[in-house]
C-alpha cells in the first residue's frame, strides 16, 4: 500500500508543476499581449531590481567581476548568460535582456533586428583583448611576421597549398607547417580574419580548431610545427608554453617594425592589427531602472582595474571618460555605423568623433 | 571442461575481458586524473560559495541547487508522463497501428541530439509558453529529452510481469485500473526505477540544451521558485574549463567530482530503493 501512496503524491505533483506552468502562461501573455517575444521576456526582467546581463564569452570574466564587486555595495542583483556575441544580440535586440557583451561591434542584420523591436542602445567599449599568434618554444626560425605573411597563410586560397614553412618566407624549413585556432563561430575568428584576411569570416578551413582555447594552447605547445592565434590572456596564463610572434603591419606611423602585444602595445595602439576593443551594449530603455543606471555606472567606473585583474587590457582613461559621458548622455547608436568591426582605429578617435 | 580449453574459447574469454576491462581502465584514468586536479579545491567553503573571478573564493552553490531544482522537476513531470505512455502503449494501446507509429517515434526521439530538445525548448516553454528562462523551462526541456528512455524502460518492465498474474487478476473480477494499480506497477516498479535512474544520469549531465534555453553562467543566488533564473553544474564546469587561468581550471575539475558524487547519490539511493522492493515481491 506504500507504494500506492507514493504514486498518487507523485500524481499531485505533477498536477501542481502544469497547473503552475498553465496560470503563469496566461499571466505572461495578458502582460505581454500574446505570446510575442517581448512577452516572453517579461518574466526575466519583470523581477525588481535585477540586472539581466547576456552575450560574448570573451567579455564573460569582467562582466562577471563587476557584477561581483557591484553585489557587495548594492541590493540589486545581477545575472549572466553567455550565449555568445551573436545569441546575446539576438535575446537584447528582442528585450529579453538588459545589457548584452560584445566581442565585436553589432552588425547591420542586429542593428535591423533592434530598430524592428524598437530596442534603441548606447554602445560602451570596456576593453581591450589582444589576439596573439603563437608557435611552439623550441621554434627557431620564426622571430616575426608581417600582416601579409599571415594573409598568405591564412587565406582561403591557401588552402591545401601553402602548407609549408619554406612557402611563406625563403629560408624558413621545409617542413609542414600545422595550424590552430579558434572555431568559426567566435568572435576572435570573425574580427581574426577580417584584420588578417580582409574579408569577416573568410580563412582556410584545414586548420584544427576549438572552441576551447586551452585545447589550442595545448596543441600549439605540444607540436614543434605548430602555429596559431588566440586571445592575449590566454598566452599570458601559458608563457612557459608559448613563443609569442611579433607582428609588423608594414604601417610605420603606429610603431616601425615588428611588435609583440603587450598592455602597453595594445593600450597604446601601436600592436596592430590584432588588438580590437569588446563592448557591452545597454538598452536605453533599461538604463532608465535605476538598478540597470547604477550597475553601468560602476562598470565604467570599475572596468579599468577588473579588465586587468581577469586578465584583459584596460582602455585609456580618456576613452573611458568619453564613454561615462556617452552613457550619461544616453547617446545611442553604434560608432562604428552598424557595420561590424573597423580594424586600426583608435576608440577614442571613434567616442570623440 | 575440454570446451574451455580449447584455444578459441580462451581467445574469446580474453576478447570479453579486454572489452570490460577497457573501457573500466579509461574510466578509472580519467575520474584519477580529475581527482588529482581537484580534490584540493574540494572542501566546505567551495560548496557553500557564489562564484567569483577569485578561482580561490570561487564556489558552486548556484549550480548545485540549480542542478538539484532540475533534477527533481525533471523527474516530476518525466515520470508520471513517461510511466502513463508507456502504460498505454503496453496495456491499453495493443497492436493498433496509431500504437506503432508512436513507437517507432519514441525509438527515433531516443537517439535526437540533445541540442535539438534545447531548441524545442527554446521554441515551446521560453518563447510560446512565456515560461522565460527559468528552472520549470529547463526542467520540462530535461524531461522531453528523457522521457523516450523512460518509456522504453518502462514498457520493457512492463512486459517481465507474466501475463498469469494479469489473468488471475481479471478471473477475481478487477478491472484494468485496478489489475494495473494492484498488480503490474508494483510488479515492475523495479525496472521502472531502473529507467528512471538512467534518466535522472542523463538529464544532471546535460549541458547544451540547457544553454540553448537560456540557463546563466553567473548568478549569486540560490532558485526559490520554479520561475527563478538558474544555473546549473554542468554549465559552471564548462564556463571554469574555458577560462585561461589554471586556478579555475582546479575548480573545474573539483566540480566535476562534485557532479559526479551527486550521481552516484542519486543513483545509490534508486538502487537501494530498487532493492527493498525487489525483496517484497511474491
Amino acid at each position: 500500500m506504500k507504494i500506492h501512496a507514493r504514486s498518487h503524491t507523485t500524481f499531485l505533483a505533477l498536477a501542481v508543476v502544469l497547473a503552475g506552468c498553465g496560470s503563469k502562461h496566461k499571466a505572461a501573455a495578458e502582460a505581454g499581449g500574446g505570446p510575442s517575444a517581448k512577452g516572453a521576456g517579461a518574466p526575466a526582467e519583470a523581477a525588481e531590481g535585477t540586472v539581466t546581463v547576456d552575450g560574448s564569452s570573451t567579455v564573460f570574466p569582467i562582466t562577471e567581476a563587476v557584477a561581483e564587486e557591484f553585489q557587495k555595495t548594492s541590493k540589486h542583483r545581477v545575472t549572466i548568460g553567455v550565449s555568445g556575441t551573436g545569441g546575446g544580440f539576438k535575446k537584447f535586440c528582442q528585450g529579453e535582456v538588459a545589457v548584452t557583451g560584445a566581442s565585436r561591434p553589432i552588425k547591420p542584420s542586429e542593428v535591423e533586428l533592434c530598430r524592428k523591436n524598437g530596442v534603441e542602445y548606447v554602445e560602451l567599449p570596456v576593453a581591450y583583448d589582444g589576439l596573439a599568434v603563437l608557435v611552439h618554444p623550441k621554434n627557431d626560425w620564426v622571430e616575426a611576421m608581417t600582416v601579409e605573411e599571415l594573409k598568405k597563410l591564412w587565406a582561403p586560397e591557401a588552402q591545401g597549398t601553402i602548407t609549408k614553412w619554406s612557402q611563406i618566407r625563403a629560408g624558413w624549413p621545409d617542413k609542414e607547417i600545422h595550424l590552430f585556432g579558434p572555431g568559426v563561430d567566435s568572435g576572435t575568428y570573425d574580427y581574426f580574419t577580417k584584420a588578417v584576411v580582409g574579408k569577416e569570416h573568410a580563412s582556410r578551413g584545414d586548420y584544427t580548431s576549438s572552441e576551447d582555447d586551452n585545447v589550442l594552447v595545448q596543441g600549439i605547445s605540444t607540436d614543434p610545427l605548430a602555429l596559431g592565434f588566440m586571445g592575449f590572456a590566454y598566452y599570458v596564463e601559458n608563457k612557459d608554453k608559448l613563443k609569442l610572434v611579433p607582428i609588423d603591419d608594414g604601417n610605420d606611423a603606429n610603431g616601425a617594425g615588428p611588435i609583440a602585444p603587450s598592455a602597453e602595445t595594445v593600450s597604446n595602439g601601436t600592436y596592430q592589427p590584432l588588438s580590437r576593443p569588446i563592448f557591452i551594449y545597454v538598452s536605453k530603455k533599461a538604463a532608465g531602472r535605476p538598478e540597470v543606471g547604477s550597475f553601468v555606472d560602476f562598470y565604467l567606473a570599475n572596468a579599468a582595474k577588473l579588465a586587468a585583474e581577469v586578465g584583459y587590457i584596460p582602455l585609456p582613461d580618456k576613452a573611458y571618460t568619453l564613454a561615462k559621458k556617452r552613457f550619461a548622455d544616453k547617446v545611442t547608436g553604434s560608432i562604428f555605423g552598424g557595420k561590424g568591426s573597423k580594424v586600426g582605429v583608435s576608440i577614442e578617435a571613434l567616442l570623440a568623433g | 571442461m575440454s570446451a574451455r580449453r580449447r584455444p578459441s574459447e580462451r581467445l574469446f574469454r580474453l576478447v570479453c575481458l579486454a572489452a570490460t576491462a577497457g573501457p573500466l581502465g579509461v574510466l578509472a584514468w580519467l575520474v584519477g586524473d580529475t581527482l588529482v586536479d581537484g580534490i584540493d579545491r574540494l572542501s566546505w567553503s567551495f560548496l557553500a560559495s557564489y562564484p567569483s573571478r577569485h578561482a580561490e573564493q570561487a564556489g558552486i552553490l548556484p549550480a548545485v541547487a540549480g542542478s538539484l531544482w532540475l533534477i527533481v522537476t525533471t523527474a516530476l513531470i518525466a515520470l508520471p508522463i513517461g510511466v502513463g505512455a508507456a502504460l498505454f502503449l503496453e496495456e491499453y494501446g495493443g497492436r493498433s497501428r496509431l500504437a506503432r507509429i508512436i513507437e517507432i517515434n519514441i525509438a527515433n526521439l531516443a537517439g535526437v541530439p540533445s541540442v535539438l530538445y534545447g531548441l524545442l525548448g527554446l521554441g515551446i516553454f521560453v518563447r510560446t509558453l512565456g515560461l522565460g528562462r527559468s528552472v520549470i523551462a529547463g526542467a520540462a526541456t530535461l524531461a522531453l529529452l528523457v522521457l523516450p528512455i523512460v518509456i522504453l524502460a518502462s514498457r520493457e518492465a512492463l512486459r517481465t510481469v507474466p501475463d498469469g498474474l494479469r489473468e488471475a487478476s481479471y478471473a477475481l473480477g478487477a478491472t484494468t485500473f485496478q489489475t494495473l494499480r494492484h498488480v503490474v506497477l508494483p510488479m515492475a516498479l523495479p525496472g521502472i526505477l531502473t529507467g528512471a535512474i538512467l534518466a535522472i544520469s542523463r538529464a544532471i549531465g546535460e549541458t547544451a540544451p540547457l544553454i540553448v534555453v537560456g540557463a546563466l553562467s553567473y548568478v549569486t543566488f540560490v532558485p526559490d521558485a520554479l520561475d527563478a533564473p538558474f544555473t546549473a553544474l554542468p554549465i559552471q564546469i564548462y564556463n571554469w574549463v574555458s577560462r585561461p587561468q589554471e586556478a579555475f581550471l582546479k575548480n573545474a575539475a573539483a566540480g566535476i567530482i562534485v557532479l559526479l558524487a551527486t550521481m552516484l547519490v542519486l543513483n545509490a539511493a534508486a538502487v537501494l530503493l530498487r532493492h527493498r522492493l525487489d525483496a517484497r515481491k511474491p
